[in-house]
């Protein structure tokens, strides 16, 4: 047909359409985009499913993250049902619905097993949460673990210490979770009063509910953590929805050519986002409901939590639920402001404006700014405002991503020389390291998060973590026997069977008691401690030491340890009817130089070896005997404890430590831990598929490159190099970076500054080494590439 | 064209009458120009006296065209030599080629070999062209140039053609 | 068989992808300072026979002398050090790499060779006069037209003095006008150093810048020259 003139139009066909309005283009457009993220081939499968499962990832940590407040809640709630605490004066009397209870806790290889010993006084007695009824004596209830525990070879040593019969499981209400080790056992011990053994009486359980709150600094710790972990994972997701961003851009050209404008290609890859983000929250969604069945059988040192535990709040939840989309969307429309998509192809605006660095550098110092004012307030009782915390540590952390890309531009213009695989890297930073600070920009600010809690963790740590003082090389461990009213023989035999159990080396008992100067009053008190030779050796330096002799040690007793002096033992102020047994201090009384003993303390008062104590003091002893074990006899602490417990039901072992830790602290501590791994290898996985995207668009290159004879290890060096200099340049700055935050927060802290080098290196550690993983999990796609099969068109 | 060879292969595949002949040429090839009788009578006396041809037998009645042809063994190598000599690339070549190709494949000789060796002709001719216009003035480069994209059009029809002698034979064939 | 004293002789090539025989028994030879043309429909094998005699693909099975020396016998690395030294290599496009400037791409094989950065782009300046681009030099590959960028291209396949250059449709991205000249600059500049091309292309008024033609037809050679 050569007919030039225009062919007839249908009358219907010649009324324009009326134009949709803003919202109608936009769904329109973003319906396109849909459309194409789900109906584009496997090509665009596939490159929405990437999306996806990277926004999936995000999204899981996300919610995990948000549901551990409400799991350490649940937890919280349960150990305080349980708890024996009571408001008001202890109950003096038995009566019918009371309980005496003993805290009967061990520990079995590093686990501490929650034990109490209950006696009901009457038939009224309360049954604690979890029970159904009270065990009879003799027998005990178990928490699950605890059974499965037992009936193992594994649990064969802590079964013959708790040798009672098992007539029950204790139900998930009466645990804080599902790896809990715990048990209560009956007793009838005649006369048992909380005077007497037992640790005192109740006719409630979980009468206290405290809500302990935590320190400001504690504060200022979980909500940075927090900052710190989440950050990197909203940034994790940003370079999720930009995934195949490449061959996007080629198909949105694709659409430019068939009429589609500017703006309608721009809300179509927006569309695309939207999908991938949304197809990304029911992964998440998923993999989250995974995570919490799998949660029960989980256990982080020792800590399990129920998977009915971790609810995220409603909340949150509707907060990620439009949050991520909506950013999905922003991410999108941000990137490609400096992308225009011509018809035929994609042009980026061709000499990108040089990075400026004023406005990079004002979103930190309005960080710090936000921060500022509350310096020192971790000394007194001041609180922080989380939300100026929370501010303030998003701006100075966002403050890396924005100037990353300024710092890669500026050293790679000034890189030059070096050999071939340099150069290459060079260049190609050069050319595009927009791409490259990107590509990093997740693991620096990950890195620089951690770097300051690491600094934060290390200044607070005076006041958290306690020197014990404690010379682990005389004594490892420490038995008291208790409440067992003839003390020295209680000693006495405690001690025989400590020094037939396994692996024990020495013991050291002694006992200790108070004398007076008058029978009934708490004034001029000395401690008395009553020993072998040897073992007082070990608390102060002694002229010489026979059985019968007595030793005054320097300090303000010295004045009651004169000779001749009458002293009274456990004077009993106020007291009637019995008389505090009196003791004149012999005439061979000589002066001795305390010493650190195996606890680390300081001995004060009397020594007084065995021999010259009076028989009627004894009753006023409370012994306890220091335990020197030969480590390399393996369980030998579990036959320690066994040999103690088989003294008596009250009989208590301790572990000496070097530093004795706040719990708290190291349950945060060891959150962050784990956290800034896992983050830090989602980031990971984000860089390989850039990575992998990267090399796939340059396949042909690749194979061209390898057809004129270019070495593989020149091109493998060029990756490596590639990665490794925004990588390096990343963690300069995220080290920089941290480390002022660092000292920001330890200022607020008003802990004094000191960097940790060691938690530096060893953070920057992980960053480098998830990068040299990366790169590592990348070449052998490289070679394949690399493959001459590349250069074949059809 | 060449009528003499054109009738020549026409024969090859059987004796026949001058009117016979007559015929299937305008079948095949004279399409927008039907062949005069005479012109067939002349050509056919010009290749009895070449010993080309030879009469077969004359069936009673009178006129020439009683007169049935047969090739002779010199005819048929004459037939080959020609199909296998190249054109020399001209432009308008393609009623000949068309004809040399419809021939091949009607006496089954290998029309394929014969448009490749045509195709070498043309490129061989093309290079000259080519050197000549690398050598030459502007003029010289303008001319070279026609020649170049007449004789590349009758390349593309070489291939075109290639690409198509199955069906090409199948047609022909019928 | 063999013509006496070629430079680059293949025998009875064959290589299969997949079900699809690229080559099913091709033949070739090139002498020192020839201009080979490879022709042949799409899909003919023209690629796969230039990429097995440049020793990038291995093929099934057939013989490849290159100056009495068999490629199929050489390691990987021996044949690319024979790529890098001997030969040069002009494609139809994505060539060059985008982040090195024009003369630093020219000056690549140079480079791979061990040559010094200095020294390489010194030479490849030269080469670069040559092809009348060496104005481009400081400028970027996304930045010079298609026909600067081929002759960028031939330029450094030229740049390391090799003794054979393959060249994959070299014109096939241009237009009419800047193909001749490319054309023009690639003969010349191979003729004037006695470099040997194997050129393939389907257009013949690339194939007339040849002295010989071999057309492939469904993975078989065939010597035009031999045919008449």
């Amino acid at each position: 047909m050569t007919t030039l003139s225009p062919p007839p139009t249908a009358p219907h066909e010649s009324r324009a359409p009326t134009p949709p309005g803003l919202v109608g283009s936009w769904l329109r457009d973003l319906g396109i985009g849909l459309r194409f993220a789900v109906a584009g081939g496997r090509e665009g499968w596939f490159r929405t499913l990437l999306t996806a499962v990277g926004v999936g990832l995000g999204v899981a940590l996300l919610l995990v993250t948000t549901a551990l407040p409400n799991a350490l809640q649940g937890r919280h709630d349960r150990e305080m049902d349980r708890s024996e605490l009571r408001y008001g004066d202890t109950l003096d009397k038995a009566a019918d619905d009371t309980l005496l209870f003993t805290r009967v806790d061990t520990e079995f290889r590093n686990q501490s097993v929650r034990g109490r010993m209950l006696q009901p006084e009457g038939p009224r007695a309360p049954v604690p949460p979890g029970l159904n009824a009270l065990p009879k004596p003799g027998e005990m209830v178990v928490s699950p673990a605890l059974r499965d525990l037992l009936t193992s070879s594994d649990g064969e040593l802590l079964a013959r210490r708790l040798d009672y019969d098992v007539v029950g499981t204790i139900a998930d209400d009466g645990l804080v979770g599902p790896g809990e080790l715990a048990y209560y056992v009956g007793a009838d011990i005649p006369g048992a009063s909380p005077e007497n053994g037992a640790d005192g009486r109740i006719d409630s359980f979980g009468e206290v509910r405290t809500d302990r709150p935590m320190g400001p600094v504690l504060v200022l710790l979980v909500v940075v953590m927090f900052v710190v972990l989440l950050m990197p994972v909203g940034v994790f997701i940003a370079a999720a929805v930009r995934f195949g961003g490449d061959r996007r851009d080629r198909r949105l050209a694709a659409l430019r050519l068939v009429g589609a404008d500017g703006q309608m290609v721009r809300r179509t890859a927006a569309g695309e986002a939207f999908a991938g983000a949304l197809i990304g929250l029911l992964i998440g969604a998923g993999l989250f409901l995974a995570a919490r069945q799998l949660a029960g059988q989980v256990r982080l040192d020792y800590v399990t939590v129920f998977s009915h535990d971790l609810d995220p709040s409603l909340l949150l939840v509707l907060l990620v639920a439009v949050t991520v989309p909506a950013s999905a969307v922003a991410v999108t429309l941000f990137a490609l402001r400096g992308v225009v998509i011509e018809p035929l192809g994609v042009v980026r605006t061709a000499k990108p404006s040089r990075r400026r660095l004023w406005w990079r550098l004002l979103l930190p110092v309005a960080g710090v700014g936000l921060l500022y004012p509350m310096f020192g307030q971790g000394d007194g009782n001041g609180d922080f405002n989380q939300w100026m915390v929370t501010c303030g540590v998003v701006l100075i952390l966002i403050g890396i991503t924005a100037l990353l890309p300024w710092l890669v531009e500026a050293c790679v213009n000034r890189l030059g020389g070096g050999g071939l695989s340099w150069q290459l890297a060079v260049r190609r930073l050069q050319l595009s390291s927009g791409t490259a600070a990107r590509m990093v920009n997740g693991i620096a600010v990950a890195v620089a998060g951690a770097i300051a809690l690491q600094m934060l963790f290390a200044g607070v740590e005076d006041d958290y973590v306690e020197p014990t003082g404690v010379d682990r090389s005389q004594a490892q461990m420490v038995v008291s026997p208790r409440g067992d009213s003839s003390a020295t023989e209680g000693l006495a035999e405690t001690d025989s069977r400590l020094r037939a159990a396994d692996g024990v080396r020495r013991t050291m008992p002694h006992a200790s008691t108070w004398v007076s100067a008058k029978p009934t009053s708490e004034d001029s008190e000395a401690q008395v401690t009553v020993g072998s030779c040897a073992v007082l050796g070990l608390m102060a330096k002694l002229p010489s030491c026979r059985d019968g002799d007595v030793f005054a040690v320097d300090g303000e007793s010295r004045e009651l340890a004169k000779p001749g002096t009458k002293l009274y033992f456990e004077p009993i102020w106020g007291s009637d009817d019995t008389e505090a047994p009196p003791w004149t201090v012999p005439a061979s009384v000589r002066a001795a130089t305390a010493v650190e003993d195996p606890m680390g303390n300081i001995t004060g008062g009397l020594l007084v070896t065995t021999g010259a104590l009076p028989q009627e003091a004894t009753s006023t002893l409370r012994g306890e005997i220091y335990v020197q074990i030969d480590e390399s006899v393996p369980d030998v602490r579990e036959h320690v404890r066994n040999a103690a417990a088989m003294a008596g039901p009250y009989t208590r072992t301790y572990e000496l430590q070097a530093t004795q830790v706040d719990d708290d602290f190291r349950t945060v501590r060891k959150g962050l831990f784990i956290g800034a791994t896992c983050v830090m290898l989602l980031i990971g996985v984000s860089l390989l598929v850039s990575q992998l995207e990267q090399l796939r668009e340059r396949k042909k290159l690749l194979s061209a490159l390898v057809a004129f004879g270019t070495r593989r290890r020149t091109l493998c060096l060029s990756v490596l190099w590639q990665t490794a200099v925004p990588i390096a340049l990343g963690l300069v700055l995220a080290t920089v970076v941290g480390i002022t935050l660092g000292a920001v927060l330890l200022k607020m802290a008003a802990a004094s500054i000191a960097v940790d080098w060691a938690g530096v290196a060893a953070m920057a550690g992980i960053g480098a080494g998830v990068v040299l993983l990366v790169t590592g999990l990348s070449l052998p796609p490289l070679l394949r590439l690399m493959r001459p099969d590349g250069l074949r068109t059809e | 064209m060449s009528i003499g060879h054109t009738l020549l292969g026409l024969l090859e595949s059987g004796p026949r009458h001058g009117y016979d002949l007559k015929r299937a040429f305008d079948e095949k090839f004279g399409h927008d120009k039907p062949l005069h009788y005479g012109q067939v009578y002349s050509t056919m006396s010009r290749l009895l006296k070449n010993g080309l041809v030879e009469v077969d037998g004359i069936e009673a009645g009178d006129g020439p065209e009683r007169k049935r042809y047969a090739i002779t063994e010199a005819g048929i190598t004459d037939v080959g030599a020609w199909l296998a000599t190249p054109e020399k690339p001209e432009p308008y070549l393609s009623s000949t080629l068309y004809t040399k190709v419809v021939l091949a494949l009607l006496t089954g000789r290998d029309a394929a070999d014969l448009l490749d060796t045509q195709r070498a002709e043309h490129l061989r001719m093309m290079r000259v062209l080519t050197d000549r216009k690398r050598r030459g003035d502007l003029a010289d480069q303008l001319i070279c140039d026609h020649a170049l994209f007449h004789l590349e059009a009758d390349l593309r029809w070489l291939e075109l053609t290639a690409a198509r002698l199955d069906k090409l034979g199948k047609a022909v064939g019928a | 068989m063999t013509p006496a004293g070629a430079l680059l002789t293949a025998r009875d090539l064959r290589k299969a992808y997949g079900p699809t025989h690229a080559l099913d028994g091709a033949e070739f030879s090139i002498h020192a300072g020839e201009i080979v043309a490879v022709m042949g429909p799409s899909g003919s094998g023209k690629s796969t026979l230039l990429h097995c005699l440049a020793g990038i693909v291995t093929p099934d099975s057939g013989t490849i002398l290159y100056n009495g020396r068999e490629l199929s016998a050489m390691s990987d690395a021996e044949r690319s050090a024979l790529r890098r030294t001997e030969f040069g290599f002009v494609f139809q496009f994505g060539q060059l790499v985008p982040e090195l400037t024009c003369v630093e791409n020219v000056a690549l094989p140079l480079r791979l060779t061990g040559a010094g950065r200095k020294a390489a782009e010194r030479t490849a300046l030269g080469w670069m006069e040559r092809l009348e681009v060496d104005d481009l030099k400081g400028k970027r590959p996304g930045e010079v037209s298609g026909g600067q960028g081929q002759r960028v291209a031939i330029a450094r396949a030229l740049v390391s003095g090799p003794r054979l250059i393959f060249a994959d449709e070299p014109t096939g991205a241009l237009d009419s006008l800047n193909g001749e000249r490319v054309m023009e600059l690639l003969t010349e500049a191979a003729r004037s150093t006695n470099a040997a091309v194997v050129l393939v292309t389907h257009e013949t008024r690339v194939a007339a810048y040849s002295d010989r033609e071999i057309v492939v037809r469904d993975g078989r050679s065939r010597d035009m020259e031999r045919a008449i």
